[in-house]
């Protein structure tokens, strides 16, 4: 990984503001965003990977334990995967302390 | 539904080219639509794409979020720009100054990048005959800068700048048909998707890709920001739209129609449903939503003719 985003001036920059770099957006991480955490109930997934397919973000993967979980680093909380999945097994839960 | 060469998402691509960290509002399907296309596209892809939504969520110098060569465009030429690419790639081909292989040509702009703004290049790069394909990413207003009308708001939307109040219904006008428009131009595909139906999709954009000369390929994203819906119901509101007519499923190969999705009598609902839960029409009264049915079921009808007619 290249240097963070903040530590970059603008004498770095490439000519004509090229990234070189792809993808590097992933050292914004968007999880702050967010209000509400989706929690999967790992016994009544189903495997389908509906929520992986539908999620904006992308952040959507299988975990060990062979269900699907959402990185929080990067999830907005947009609730589409709880709204989305078809055995009903995602519930959001306010990040309120 | 006409049977779609994927049925499963544990069948689709599971490479990501749009990488997460990308700034797009909780619930946004218009990157959702993004990511879905790259998918069907693959590695081997050169993307222009237009001002909007999409170009300020992805590229905030010095981040990316795409993991495949992009450029950076004016609101007017995404189409004038990839045609170029297509060009110049093609001649160094011939020339062996690069291997020949298959790289899909992609430009990409919002609605206001096709149907306003950058219209006029799009229609050239349409007519030059160009092997690209053009995508719309259709949310159905101005969303980036903050909800202005474009020729693609619907009729009776409220925006900031079509605004509902006593004199005023919201936009005036109907939605420009740029999938008509397109259709004139006599390409050999165009198409309409949604991401809420990922695999009819991704068969389409493959198609497009597939496809020798130029292809274009409106695809309705559900702004929850504008459209004034919760960000979890983006995927349901696009579903409402294809089912209830407003949005229907169609590509049109060498001026052949096909609607390739039919809501079923069960699934088939009034524009009513559609548009309630909305806030940007929620100053509608009951006569105005007759008046859209009627006009949304003359279009439909007209659409369900010309697929038979073959």
């Amino acid at each position: 990984m290249a240097k963070p985003m903040d530590q970059i001036t603008w004498q770095e920059l490439q000519v004509g503001a090229v990234v070189v770099e792809i993808g590097n957006s992933t050292q914004y991480e968007t999880g702050s965003w967010r209000s509400e955490r989706p929690v999967v109930e790992k016994e009544k997934c189903i495997k389908c990977m509906f929520c992986w397919l539908y999620c904006p973000e992308g952040c959507i993967h299988e975990a060990a334990e062979g269900h699907f979980e959402a990185d929080l680093t990067y999830c907005k909380g947009c609730g589409i995967c709880a709204a989305e999945c078809p055995a009903k097994c995602i519930t959001m839960i306010s990040e309120e302390k | 539904m006409a049977k779609t060469s994927v049925s499963s998402p544990k069948n689709v691509e599971r490479a990501e080219y749009f990488a997460p960290g990308h700034r797009a509002c909780q619930g946004c399907a218009e990157v959702l639509a993004v990511r879905l296309v790259l998918k069907a596209l693959g590695k081997d892809t050169i993307v222009a794409m237009a001002t909007g939504c999409m170009e300020i969520i992805s590229s905030p110098l010095p981040l990316t979020s795409w993991r495949i060569p992009w450029i950076h465009n004016a609101f007017e030429n995404p189409a004038a720009v990839i045609s170029g690419c297509e060009a110049g790639m093609k001649a160094m081909m011939r020339k062996g100054k690069m291997p020949a292989k298959k790289i899909n040509f992609v430009g990409m702009g919002g609605d206001g990048a096709t149907a306003d703004i950058g219209f006029g290049s799009l229609s050239g790069a349409l007519e030059r005959g160009h092997d690209m394909i053009y995508v719309c990413y259709d949310n159905e207003a101005y969303m980036n800068t903050g909800i202005q009308r474009s020729s693609s708001t619907p009729y009776g939307a409220s925006t900031t700048t079509s605004p509902a109040g006593k004199k005023s219904i919201g936009q005036r006008t109907q939605k420009k048909n740029m999938v008509e428009i397109a259709v004139a131009h006599g390409i050999p595909y165009v198409a309409t998707a949604c991401p809420s139906f990922p695999f009819d999709l991704l068969d389409k954009i493959k198609k497009a890709s597939e496809t020798p000369g130029p292809a274009y390929v409106h695809i309705l994203s559900v702004c929850p920001t504008g459209w004034r819906i919760q960000p979890s119901d983006a995927i349901r509101y696009g579903r409402l739209a294809v089912n209830s007519c407003s949005f229907p499923l169609y590509e049109v190969v060498n001026g052949k129609y096909r609607v390739t999705y039919k809501p079923s009598d069960k699934k088939l609902i009034p524009v009513s449903e559609y548009l309630s839960g909305q806030g940007r029409f929620r100053h509608l009264t009951d006569k105005d939503i007759e008046q859209i049915q009627a006009a949304t079921t003359r279009q439909y009808e007209r659409l369900l003719k010309l697929s038979e007619e073959e």
